[in-house]
């Protein structure tokens, strides 16, 4: 899949061993969450123990990048460098279809149009060596 | 039956250092500085003082060592805590419960912070992963990649929420500010004075849409310490006490996904419940509330949370103006965190002890049952407080 890479100054995280897959999903254009084993339960952010029966056991499963604006907010103030051109910039967390919640950036729409229930859908933005789940208007 | 717990002990002691752009002092100094006062204030001896715990701010700067830089010999109580915004409460509780449970005699509790430094705003001293070294690791990098930084952030995001689900608006989160700002006005301690009006917070500027900057908090550096003793002790010490009738804590959780929402139903709730029941009153008993204040948002929903109206009504219910001067439920008298000083849960509990001794001047109100609250992190940790200058 072509990548459209965008440079960018902004703290972009890189994968630590737990959320490997979650990266590598996310490059290849999918949203991969991961699962207890045991119960089924989905683990948010990556991590060793389930949080609904602490078992260890884990899968990874691509989940349908459907979800919705539980809340947002227009940042203004000027905390980091990377942002600056884009400020004021939004900030959402969307809670996916599967349940788990992202913190994230609403894209391809303007910040007035932004709404707390509004349904949207993963658009990945692609940086240099990591691509990262954005949501964009479904 | 009364709750034994129920004014089995009190504060006996508080200890202020000035607050604000105080520089030219270390977090440790400023601690001791607040301790010496306290000890005076309660009328004891360094060396009556069996207990410590610590709480340090944003700065971490504080810790067990107290003990030796004031030279404290044989402590049978000693803990350095930390539940963010909550702890002040908190280190009350543990105090009243180990003194009553003859593990201590008078134990003091203590905070001290000192993010500012001169020449730099308050916002650079909560940056916090705005400032970190190098690239996240993980899916915890998603927060900063998103550009979610401090906790500003994290009230916005809880704010509208609550805007959204319940219809709160803009103005009913001004009116707190302007209710506190008049408060403010009548307090010699509390850093910001000038009167404000609804159009002036309006008019101020956006940190993070739905909030402006006079929903926020102050920063300060400064210290508090309080001393907590046995309400036996505390009738023979020069100060009118503060008997503790209730204490509570809620901490609800948040594991990231639907079916946890302690945005808009906060910990206070299950913190207040038990507070209340200890106490042997209900929000109709409170006279005045000195709530945890960050955030305008953190005074709407613990007046939800603790019962003074429905979940979903705290905007048509401070509406009114009922928080302010004159109005119905006196709140944050000294300004609170957003006018007064900012020093953690010690900004509610300070005010709380100066209400409840009657010692508030102009701005004193009516104390048969205070209310003091502590909130932390954003909207997850919670503690609270009934106070009363009745003994029983």
């Amino acid at each position: 899949m072509a990548l459209n890479v965008v440079a960018t100054t902004k703290p972009i995280p890189e994968p630590d061993e737990a959320s490997q897959p979650f990266f590598d999903g996310a490059r290849a254009g999918k949203l991969m969450l991961m699962r207890c084993a045991e119960c089924g339960e989905f683990r948010m952010p990556a991590r060793m123990h389930c949080d609904a029966c602490l078992a260890t056991a884990t899968e990874w499963v691509e989940a349908s990048g459907r979800g919705t604006v539980r809340t947002f907010g227009v940042m203004h103030q000027k905390y980091h460098a990377g942002f600056l051109e884009e400020t004021p910039y939004n900030l959402a967390v969307v809670e996916l279809e599967e349940g788990p919640r992202l913190v994230t950036n609403i894209v391809e729409t303007a910040n007035a149009a932004i709404a707390v229930g509004m349904p949207v859908t993963v658009a990945f933005t692609d940086y240099e060596d990591v691509s990262l789940p954005k949501f964009r208007p479904a | 039956m009364a709750h034994p717990m129920r004014g089995a002990t009190a504060i006996t002691g508080l200890g202020m250092t000035p607050m604000g752009r105080i520089f030219g002092k270390s977090a440790t100094e400023l601690a001791a500085d607040a301790v010496k006062l306290a000890i005076a204030d309660a009328g004891l001896r360094k060396d009556q003082i069996d207990g410590l715990l610590t709480n340090a701010g944003v700065t971490n700067a504080i810790g067990l060592n107290m003990q030796n830089y004031l030279g404290m010999k044989d402590l049978r109580l000693l803990n350095h805590m930390n539940a963010a915004g909550s702890t002040a409460a908190q280190m009350v509780q543990y105090a009243a419960l180990a003194i009553n449970a003859g593990m201590a005699n008078h134990v003091v509790c203590v905070f001290a912070d000192n993010p500012l430094s001169g020449g730099s705003g308050s916002g650079a001293a909560y940056a916090g992963a705005a400032r970190a070294p190098g690239r996240p690791k993980g899916m915890a990098g998603l927060y900063t990649a998103a550009g979610y930084f401090g906790a500003n952030t994290g009230y916005a995001l809880a704010a509208r929420r609550h805007m959204a689900l319940y219809g709160t608006t803009q103005d009913q989160l001004g009116i707190i500010a302007v209710g506190q700002r008049a408060w403010a006005t009548k307090s010699p301690i509390a850093q910001m004075r000038q009167p404000i009006t609804l159009e002036d917070y309006h008019n101020s500027r956006w940190i993070i849409e739905p909030l402006h900057l006079l929903d926020c908090c102050l920063v300060s550096n400064g210290a508090v310490a309080v001393i907590v003793s046995s309400a036996t002790a505390a009738k023979s010490m020069p100060q009118p006490p503060a008997y503790i009738w209730g204490m509570g804590q809620g901490h609800p959780g948040d594991p990231q996904r639907a079916g946890w929402d302690q945005e808009t139903e906060t910990g206070g709730n299950l913190a207040g419940k038990t507070a209340y029941a200890m106490a042997g009153v209900g929000p109709a008993d409170v006279s005045q509330c000195q709530l945890y204040d960050c955030y305008t948002y953190t005074v709407l929903v613990t007046l939800e949370d603790y019962g003074f109206c429905g979940k979903g009504e705290g905007g048509p219910f401070v509406e009114d103006g009922k928080l302010g001067p004159g109005g119905a439920l006196p709140t944050n008298t000294g300004g609170g965190e957003l006018s007064g000083y900012y020093m953690w849960g010690m900004t509610p509990l300070s005010e709380a002890i100066i209400q409840t001794r009657g010692q508030g001047g102009e701005r004193q109100a009516k104390n048969d049952v205070v209310l003091c609250t502590g909130n932390g992190g954003t909207l997850a940790y919670h503690g609270a407080l009934i106070l009363s200058p009745h003994a029983t």
